[in-house]
């Protein structure tokens, strides 16, 4: 390829505070239309803005997890421009003085490793919301989420493929989840991504002009429309057209981007230093503490899970949210545990009946404690996985305690040997055609066998001892 | 009982002599008497107030009243009041009723205060006549062809006339002080800080400050020591403590060393009488024993075109949010937001409010941000530091409050330049966010005169005392308006 491609990412994070970056209204999402919506969030005459000093802790500890330059000094500007979802005709963000700046995330899969500059991230309020309703001809604001502090994250135009953007979104998704500063919920735009794409030549120095791509919202549109939109610069400037310099929107329908406006005129924002705040005052933080209680981060959790042995998809499930990890973490804080066995549960059955009701580790249905308790029965063999399967449904579906199924199963009595095998003697004897396909060679009549005794056992045997029972009575 | 000061209320109201019910009926019938001031846009229900000061008469008598207790006052419609209009003299919140108060009144109501209206003012706080409300202009109850001066024009005008005893009012580069002096009464412009902004609908952020308007040093001491404090809904509220400002007021001034800047007394800055009854009140500081200082202002110049800038700009950008969408004033009919929106700005307006929008806006643009508006903010700070370097010396400054007495109505609007011009002695308090005071030191052919005291930062307690002392020692503060309105 002739072209080599240059990519700069801006996230928008919503940091996940009890209360707005400037006022006491809660933050919650989907509430009814502006009923999170305080008289300041609206922009009435007289009302002022304060900071949420949770916002800007949330903002150091990414700092500091960046290994970023934390801004001293460092103050909130005004945006200025008309729009309905902007209720004071501003926006209050951070412009000449960002809290942090020039950190950087190491991205890695099993063929890349590179280090990503962010250049920086600030502090700013979300906007409302325009609902438009064709059908009535009207459109309407909802300013629930104006107010709500998001954190903008910018990189330098340091990514050179598709790959590596959509790897450092990943990971940094994943670590601010794992901060816990953001849920990451990108349907609830808690997690926004604009990208910016440009090519040039091979080689050269010189930066060619970029495009801005809006409406990303998932990892799989970002990235179709990232390819779209380098196909469709590459096809422009190989028949020597230029690209412009241009806004444009990703359509989900046709995996196309089609142009929202020009750049060529760019807004001015007038940015003034907001005269209703004060300087954040840092000095307030004790970052070496902050720092030293920073929660375990992905890279470094990932290193120890391998070093316990634990496989590639094993750790890529663990680390898929802090709430998987810290589930797990909490099962093994109780005690010794085969830890390939949990994480097998965890990955398999477990996540498998939570999925099916819609639930997650975040409020599992079960403690850390009594789980334990299942995967140490499992381990012991003093219950099956037929049985505890069962009871992973039950604690889901009705409620019932993991701990005291598991306690139950343990006292009851399985069914004896002697039972057992007067039934196999039945059985044989009952079907004597089946005995004799299967002395032939007919191993499937095994299968059909063991299922006939598993029947009759209602799941209250060992697997192991049923298999060597019948394989006695057969030879 | 027209005259009475707030001090001398509650004295008649504790010894019994007067009632709150007397008080506040007095004040409605001054009211109703002089409508033609045009100083209230609105008005409580008259059967409300006179509940209320029955409440007080009873509460006093239980023995368990607060400072105000029965005493009617009004608030400068920029303030914004529950339930009660508050519409900043604009066609634009003409019909906004808050759901939310203004610290400032819920502080002063708390301490028993009885609101009787809103007063007039020019519009958005921008102005100095009284000529830019919607409204229509407040008259000066000295003369009626006069301007009270602005932008608190109504509450200095309810003051003068009897209407209330004291109003609140906001100062961003004289809208306390120039009012008060141009109806000879005392106006308190605090440090910046002092005083929470909450609820203050704004101008200009960094100059904006409550404050209040009463009939001498003493009441303004009462009224500074309620309003004053740190408020949780203001971070540029100060976390400084409140002192008993009532209790300072009896210090001496020998010693006092009260500067007087050259250029304050040139001849071509103020007209003679003002120079002359400025030079007679300083020599009543001088003959109680203070000491003067001459000094220099180098920046003085710079002081009108400095604060018209950043206060342009920042009001630019505060007067962004009336847009109709959520409250004011919403033209109808239109085809598209934008319209909308330009519609209801452009009719809401008026032309000093555009002018300043649009002036602001100007100053903050791409390629004019660093030769205006931040050359502006540099300059705002020699300003300070020469002001604050006087005050290592110094404890006072004393000047004019104005370079002459109230003009006649009907002059500002023809020259711009001018009025700003007139705003030379107040704006240096609101660049620097020092204290400043206003107090009555004579009369130019029955015209009110007065004299600006400053101090610096949390310093009040030193104004109030000069101001006190002075006005034990001079009756100028005890003149009101004839009931009668004279011709000149």
């Amino acid at each position: 390829m002739k072209w080599d491609t240059v990519i700069g990412l801006e996230v928008h994070a919503q940091l996940a505070t009890a209360t707005k970056l400037f006022s006491a209204a809660p933050t919650v999402f989907g509430a009814p239309a502006n009923t999170q919506t305080s008289f300041v969030d609206a922009g009435f005459p007289g009302t002022l803005p304060v900071l949420n000093r949770e916002a800007v802790l949330m903002a150091l500890k990414f700092g500091l997890a960046i290994n970023g330059q934390i801004n001293d000094y460092c103050f909130f500007e005004r945006k200025n421009y008309f729009y309905p979802d902007l209720p004071k005709g501003y926006q209050i963000s951070q412009y000449a003085q960002p809290i942090i700046s020039n950190g950087y995330l190491n991205i890695e899969d099993g063929n890349l490793c590179k280090k990503i500059w962010i250049e920086r991230a600030h502090l700013e309020e979300d906007a409302g919301k325009l609902i438009h309703d064709p059908e009535k001809g009207r459109s309407m604001i909802d300013l629930n989420r104006a107010g709500i502090p998001l954190l903008e994250i910018v990189t330098a135009p340091c990514l050179h493929s598709i790959n590596e953007a959509i790897l450092y979104l990943k990971t940094l998704h994943q670590l601010l989840r794992f901060l816990g500063i953001c849920d990451g919920n990108m349907q609830e735009g808690s997690f926004r991504c604009d990208a910016n794409i440009s090519l040039k030549p091979k080689g050269s120095q010189q930066l060619g002009c970029r495009v801005e791509l809006k409406n990303l919202n998932s990892f799989r549109f970002i990235e179709k429309a990232l390819t779209y939109e380098q196909q469709r610069q590459q096809l422009l400037l190989d028949q020597g057209r230029p690209v412009s310099q241009e806004t444009r929107l990703f359509c989900e329908n046709t995996g196309t981007t089609k142009l929202m406006r020009s750049k060529e005129t760019a807004q001015d924002y007038r940015y003034i230093p907001d005269p209703d705040l004060l300087p954040i005052n840092l000095a307030e933080f004790d970052q070496r503490t902050i720092k030293n209680n920073l929660p375990p981060l992905p890279f470094t959790l990932k290193n120890s899970l391998q070093q316990m042995g634990l496989h590639k998809e094993d750790i890529q499930f663990l680390l898929a949210s802090p709430a998987n990890y810290n589930f797990y973490a909490a099962v093994v804080a109780q005690g010794s545990v085969d830890h390939n066995l949990l994480v097998q549960w965890l990955r398999g059955s477990c996540a498998a009946v939570l999925k099916e009701h819609k639930r997650d580790f975040s409020d599992p249905p079960f403690t850390a404690q009594d789980f334990f308790k299942l995967v140490n029965a499992l381990q012991k063999e003093t219950i099956t996985a037929f049985r505890a399967k069962k009871f992973l449904a039950a604690a889901v579906t009705e409620g019932s305690n993991l701990a005291d199924l598991v306690a139950q199963e343990e006292i009851q009595t399985l069914v004896p040997s002697a039972s057992i095998e007067e039934f196999i003697e039945g059985l044989l004897r009952n079907n004597p055609q089946q005995v004799y396909d299967y002395q032939q060679g007919n191993e499937k009549i095994f299968g059909y066998f063991i299922g006939k005794v598993m029947h009759f056992c209602k799941g209250q045997a060992d697997p192991k001892q049923i298999h060597a029972l019948l394989k006695k009575f057969l030879h | 009982m027209n005259s009475f000061s707030i001090s001398e209320a509650l004295t008649a109201l504790s010894k019994g002599t007067l009632s709150s019910v007397e008080l506040v009926t007095n004040c409605l019938q001054q009211i109703a008497q002089h409508k033609k001031l045009n100083a209230l846009i609105s008005l409580v229900d008259a059967g409300h107030a006179l509940a209320q000061a029955q409440e007080a008469d009873s509460l006093r008598a239980a023995g368990k009243g607060s400072i105000f207790t029965g005493i009617p006052i009004v608030h400068k419609d920029n303030f914004c009041t529950i339930g009660l209009r508050t519409t900043c003299g604009s066609r634009m919140l003409a019909n906004f009723v808050p759901p939310y108060e203004a610290t400032i009144v819920h502080k002063l109501t708390q301490a028993g205060a009885i609101t009787l209206g809103k007063t007039n003012m020019d519009e958005f706080a921008m102005g100095s006549t009284g000529e830019t409300s919607y409204f229509g202009s407040t008259l000066n109850p000295w003369h009626q062809q006069y301007s009270p001066g602005g932008s608190s024009s109504g509450s200095a005008s309810a003051v003068a006339a009897g209407l209330a005893l004291a109003a609140t009012g906001s100062d961003t580069g004289g809208s306390i002080r120039q009012p008060a002096a141009f109806c000879g009464v005392s106006g308190l412009k605090p440090t910046y800080g002092r005083v929470s902004r909450y609820g203050l609908i704004a101008y200009a952020s960094s100059f904006d400050q409550a404050g209040v308007i009463a009939k001498s040093a003493e009441d303004l001491a009462l009224l500074l020591k309620t309003i004053a404090g740190v408020d949780d809904k203001d971070a540029t509220s100060l976390c400084y403590p409140v002192p008993d400002y009532p209790s300072l007021l009896n210090q001496s001034l020998r010693g006092v060393r009260i500067a007087l800047p050259r250029a304050f007394f040139q001849e071509t800055i103020a007209t003679p009488e003002v120079r002359q009854a400025i030079d007679a009140a300083v020599h009543v500081f001088v003959d109680a024993g203070a000491q003067i200082i001459e000094v220099e202002l180098k920046y003085l110049h710079l002081w009108v075109p400095c604060y018209y800038l950043i206060a342009c700009a920042e009001a630019s950008t505060n007067l962004a949010r009336y847009d109709g969408l959520r409250f004011g004033l919403q033209v109808q009919d239109t085809e598209t937001v934008h319209d909308m929106v330009m519609h209801s700005r452009s009719l809401g307006f008026g032309s000093e409010v555009k002018r300043r929008i649009l002036a602001g806006t100007h100053a903050l643009t791409a390629q004019n941000f660093s030769a205006s508006y931040l050359q502006a903010l540099k300059i705002r700070r020699l300003i300070q530091q020469e002001l604050l370097a006087i005050f290592t010396q110094a404890d006072l400054l004393i000047g004019p409050t104005t370079p002459t007495p109230a003009p006649r109505l009907g002059l500002a609007m023809s020259n711009n330049s001018t009025t700003y011009d007139s705003d030379i002695f107040t704006v240096g308090a609101n660049l620097a966010g020092i204290p400043a005071i206003s107090i009555p030191v004579g009369f130019h052919r029955q015209l009110p005169l007065g004299m600006q005291i400053m101090a610096s930062h949390f310093a009040e307690a030193k104004l109030l005392n000069a101001a006190h002392q002075y006005q034990k020692m001079t009756d100028w503060h005890k003149y009101a308006p004839p009931q009668k309105e004279k011709k000149i």
